[in-house]
């Protein structure tokens, strides 16, 4: 049986006094898309630097396709793709040329490697942009770019940390699709995000990080319904009297939290309990009844204040 | 094992990157490494030259001069590559980060640029000498070895920039490194007047200036002979070089490791 793709036990990495990475463990699988998830400064960019090899872990052992980081990097390097979170493309030269520079890193043949170039713009619609000078291009175009280009050495794991951050919502979906293509075309996906929607799309696997540990691994729907009642009901515009009277709805209501004017009450029928709320005369504004996501489980455990 | 030890591939394809980049403005870059030696050979050379007013050991003051000249200019040509061109890439662009996540190591990409940096240092003393023949400076065939001593010299040069590359806090620095550094190295490394008649311990400290070594191989391979007592033979001002350039070659990727791999 190959080796796993990723294989952490008791990862850690210190920065001085600083611990940014306290001793974690995880297994990414093959043909799988593996989420860091957790609020700036969980330690997520760590990780990847340390599996990409750009960094090397105090602690712990890192196998990446059951090879050690520490004495294989460019075996390793050969065989994984590298998105990083800021754009670092060649900005003075155009778009082909940044693939063509960057597969010579590879030894990529000069043929192979603009046939693949090609491949890949087209893949990521760039194909009418091949001679553009990168800083032209939009912010969502260079993302794309970063990512064919991490593309250009057939990776066995593509590491992307925080792919849309900062793009418009239909940069980001277009983003979405061609990562989900990548992953039925059985390229290993090892990501990072804040953004719970984005997590919930794309990953079968993802951890929740905070303060450098794994507070939960698991699927994304099977973490939340674990976790959490099924639904929510939101109140808007809710005052401190609000709070007081729905801790006395009764086991109705199995979870509360308060974030800034707004009471959410987690409960398995949002139907009967809005009845209760109404009847119990509680103030607010507006209601939303919804699923609990994500988003519910993630700020429910790392906490709802800003965490810098 | 991981290892320190570059490898010539890798770094020759770091090589390339800049090269690439460096050839999309080849047309502008390129020029003013013409342009710039002209200048100075007519106004220090032609100019000062004519109220110096008598020969420097048996030279036209602007003879004299040409072939330090041409030194001076490969310095700086491979001086600017590994400071504030390296500091952009490194810091700025994140080239260097690029690179790295592919098969090429930190130690490759050191190597490469340094190479870059010679090359580059090569094609503005090339250009010098070109000038300097054409204006009727240089005297001898032998001048076609000027080319491989510019690379020396160059990649000398570059070790000592990217050395302080590796150290320095931040951009603003290299103001420093010019000003302190490399223009008093070109003032008083006998390439403007000779060292013969200056005193003792300022000949003493020039022995140490990669520069005085420069200007004395290069007035041999421009003019055909050795100019002033204090210059070696040629191929001993050439092994002076080498020496350095070996000395100083583990340096700056040790101290570009500490600083950047963490």
């Amino acid at each position: 049986m190959p080796p796993e793709p990723v294989e952490a036990r008791g990862l850690v990495k210190r920065f001085g006094e600083t611990t940014a990475v306290a001793g974690i463990s995880f297994t990414v699988s093959a043909r799988q898309c593996f989420g860091f998830v957790g609020p700036n400064g969980a330690g997520k960019t760590t990780v990847m630097r340390m599996v990409s090899c750009a960094s090397p872990p105090t602690d712990g052992v890192l196998e990446v396709l059951g090879m050690n980081v520490a004495t294989s990097p460019r075996l390793i390097k050969a065989r994984l793709g590298v998105v990083p979170q800021d754009l670092n493309l060649d900005t003075a030269v155009s778009v082909l040329e940044n693939l063509a520079i960057y597969a010579r890193y590879f030894d990529i043949p000069r043929k192979v490697a603009l046939e693949r170039s090609l491949k890949w713009l087209d893949f990521f619609k760039l194909s009418g942009r091949i001679d553009w000078r990168v800083n032209d291009l939009s912010g969502g175009m260079k993302r794309r770019l970063l990512i064919a280009r991490g593309l250009l050495n057939e990776p066995d794991v593509l590491l992307l940390d925080e792919p849309t951050t900062g793009l418009d919502p239909q940069a980001r979906h277009l983003i979405w699709d061609k990562l989900r293509q990548l992953k039925s075309e059985g390229v290993t996906l090892l990501l990072t995000t804040h953004y719970m929607d984005e997590a919930a799309q794309l990953c079968d696997r993802l951890v929740i990080m905070h303060q450098g540990r794994i507070l939960v691994e698991g699927a994304p729907d099977q973490l939340v319904a674990d976790r959490l009642p099924p639904r929510v009901l939101e109140l808007r515009g809710a005052t401190d009297e609000t709070r007081v009277l729905a801790e006395r709805l009764g086991p109705v209501v199995e979870n509360l939290a308060s974030q800034s004017d707004r009471l959410l009450l987690y409960t398995r029928d949002s139907d009967e309990l809005l009845a209760k709320v109404r009847s119990a005369g509680l103030p607010f504004a507006s209601t939303l009844s919804r699923d609990s996501s994500l988003e519910d489980l993630f700020l429910m455990l790392t906490g709802r204040s800003l965490v810098e | 094992m991981t290892s320190w030890v570059p490898s010539p591939r890798r770094a020759f394809r770091v090589w390339q990157r800049n090269a690439s980049v460096y050839r999309r403005t080849w047309k502008t870059n390129i020029l003013p490494n013409f342009f710039e030696p002209l200048l100075y050979l007519l106004a220090i050379g032609v100019g000062l030259g004519a109220f110096v007013g008598r020969q420097i050991e048996g030279l036209r003051y602007a003879s004299y001069l040409a072939p330090a000249l041409a030194a001076v200019s490969a310095t700086m040509g491979a001086s600017f590559e590994v400071t504030w061109n390296a500091y952009v890439r490194i810091h700025m662009d994140k080239i260097w980060e690029a690179a790295t996540s592919t098969p090429v190591m930190l130690q490759d990409v050191v190597l490469g640029e340094l190479a870059w940096s010679a090359s580059r240092g090569t094609i503005y003393g090339t250009a010098f000498l070109v000038v300097a023949a054409l204006l009727g400076y240089v005297d001898t065939p032998l001048a076609i070895l000027a080319v491989p001593a510019f690379a020396l010299l160059a990649f000398v040069f570059a070790l000592l920039g990217m050395t302080f590359t590796a150290l320095v806090p931040t951009i603003d620095f290299y103001s420093f490194y010019f000003t302190l550094f490399v223009t008093p190295l070109t003032l008083f490394s006998g390439v403007y007047f000779p060292l013969e008649r200056m005193p003792g311990w300022l000949q003493g400290v020039a022995w140490f200036s990669p520069l005085r070594h420069s200007s004395c191989l290069l007035r041999v391979l421009f003019l055909g002979h050795r100019v002033g007592a204090t210059c070696a033979a040629a191929p001993l001002e050439a092994l002076w070089l080498a020496g350095a350039a070996v000395l100083l070659f583990p340096l700056p990727a040790l101290l570009l490791r500490r600083r950047l791999i963490r």
